[in-house]
């Protein structure tokens, strides 16, 4: 049979492994709704969670959308959304692919056509070298959350702070990833405005400045509903924001 | 006796079961597009392809999942890992849904309402990758669109502006020496940059720990 890297049994194999991963996010929450009615929460609450969610979702989805129309130029289509429905990320993947190609010696992006070896190549060191969450959560994910529980029994309230801290942590690590480009300001860079580095401050500063209106907005009755949109709202109008502030400053 | 077993362990027996299936069908994708095309695997080729990518991945990987599951819970955890994008997706929603109710990520609560979070949000980021797929030609210049590609550049920087408002604002003193530290470290060291910053959040988590203990164990917090 003639190899292509979007050929239809490849679309066949990379749908039904897609399809397999559905339904396991499927099982997980027709799983989890059941026992949030065992547990007599209120289900009000767990539809406005869903509703959120998926609002939530959109923008960070189309973004990996790119990602995947990114890696489809050099490695046809149905490679690229197979890795990036299952694990995968944008930066992971061309790094695994331009290494699986280069151990070759040729350079991805150079290539005109993949062949099949290459193409299994590729698919193998993409594979091999991501999945290491998969089978090491099953290994270890119930101890860790044992420990948790454990804490939990003996000091409630430091196990409290404990997973606050654990939040506040990720999260201060990402405000500081905002300011990577900051030092252009004295320390410039060739190809980039000693302002660039401030676009994704701005930007923060602006989807910052967004959440704070809507959590006073929503102190009013008629407007609490807004509560359930404000992550969403405030990451899309941050995201346009991007656009006039990195005109400004590029 | 199958009715005497807890949620949370039900959650772990499925969880396995699920994430060792799809582990083996991911194996057998590459393994199954060469016995149909009749194309061997290159073996000196992949074991160094491997050698430039694996420990580098594997290491990561393995702080990824003591540093993410905690905060995921037992179902979010299972679920996450196999659907990938956790500190820029999923684990967001999750807080996100946690903050939104109320409810404490230890408890039975929490760990269902962040399943369920995390459970939609795979759902809808898998739909929309096929819509994506099936509608790439129409899609791709639209998507590709100059105009638009400094939104998706920002996407980061939008989320943790919003998320970080919420979180700091309530646990302020706990956050202003890890809010500070990483700053530094971040406008400072010039090899801190998007590419690394997956390494600085076990750091940064384990730092915030820490001076939680400390202001717990003064009276503080």
């Amino acid at each position: 049979m003639e190899f292509s890297v979007n050929h239809p049994i490849l679309f066949l194999l990379a749908g039904f492994l897609v399809l397999v991963v559905l339904a396991q996010s499927v099982y997980f929450l027709v799983k989890a709704l059941k026992r949030s009615r065992e547990l007599g929460m209120d289900q009000t609450k767990i539809r406005k969670t869903i509703k959120t969610a998926a609002i939530f979702t959109i923008a960070p989805a189309v973004s990996i959308v790119i990602s995947v129309i990114t890696l489809s130029k050099s490695l046809g289509l149905p490679l690229p959304w197979l890795r990036l429905s299952v694990v995968g990320s944008l930066s992971y993947e061309a790094i695994a692919a331009a290494n699986a190609v280069s151990a070759m010696g040729l350079e991805l992006g150079k290539i005109d056509s993949l062949t099949a070896q290459q193409f299994v190549n590729i698919a193998l060191v993409m594979t091999i070298s991501i999945m290491v969450g998969i089978w090491l959560v099953p290994v270890i994910g119930k101890k860790l959350l044992g420990g948790m529980t454990t804490l939990e029994s003996r000091d409630a309230k430091w196990a409290g702070i404990f997973q606050n801290a654990m939040f506040i942590g990720m999260i201060s690590a990402f405000l500081g990833y905002v300011f990577s480009d900051f030092s252009r300001l004295w320390a410039p860079v060739e190809g980039y405005s000693a302002t660039s580095g401030l676009i994704p401050v701005c930007v923060m500063a602006v989807s910052a400045i967004i959440m704070v209106v809507l959590g006073l907005l929503m102190r009013k009755p008629k407007l609490s509903w807004l509560g359930d949109y404000a992550l969403p709202i405030s990451l899309v109008l941050g995201m346009v924001s991007a656009i006039p502030i990195t005109a400004w400053l590029s | 006796m199958k009715k005497n077993i807890s949620y949370i362990d039900s959650v772990h027996r499925d969880g396995t079961i699920w994430n060792i299936s799809v582990m083996l069908l991911l194996l057998a994708f590459p393994l199954t597009v060469a016995g149909i095309f009749g194309a061997a695997p290159d073996w000196g080729a992949l074991a160094m392809g491997l050698l430039a990518t694996a420990p580098m991945y594997w290491a990561v990987g393995v702080i990824e999942t003591i540093t993410f599951v905690p905060m995921l819970g037992a179902g979010g955890s299972y679920l996450s890992f196999v659907t990938g994008n956790i500190s820029n997706l999923k684990l967001p929603c999750a807080l996100n849904a946690l903050e939104q109710n109320g409810v404490s990520a230890s408890s039975e609560e929490g760990e269902v309402i962040s399943t369920i979070a995390i459970a939609t949000s795979s759902i809808v980021t898998t739909v929309i990758i096929i819509i994506g797929v099936i509608c790439i030609v129409p899609l791709t210049p639209i998507l590709e669109a100059p105009v638009l590609e400094p939104a998706f550049a920002q996407m980061l920087p939008a989320l943790f502006g919003g998320l970080g408002v919420a979180f700091v604002s309530k646990n302020w003193k706990l956050a202003i020496a890890p809010v500070i530290l990483m700053l530094i470290l971040f406008i400072f060291v010039p090899a801190l940059n998007a590419g690394t910053v997956g390494i600085m959040v076990p750091v940064s988590v384990l730092f915030t720990i820490a001076v939680a203990r400390v202001l717990y164990k003064k009276g503080v917090l």
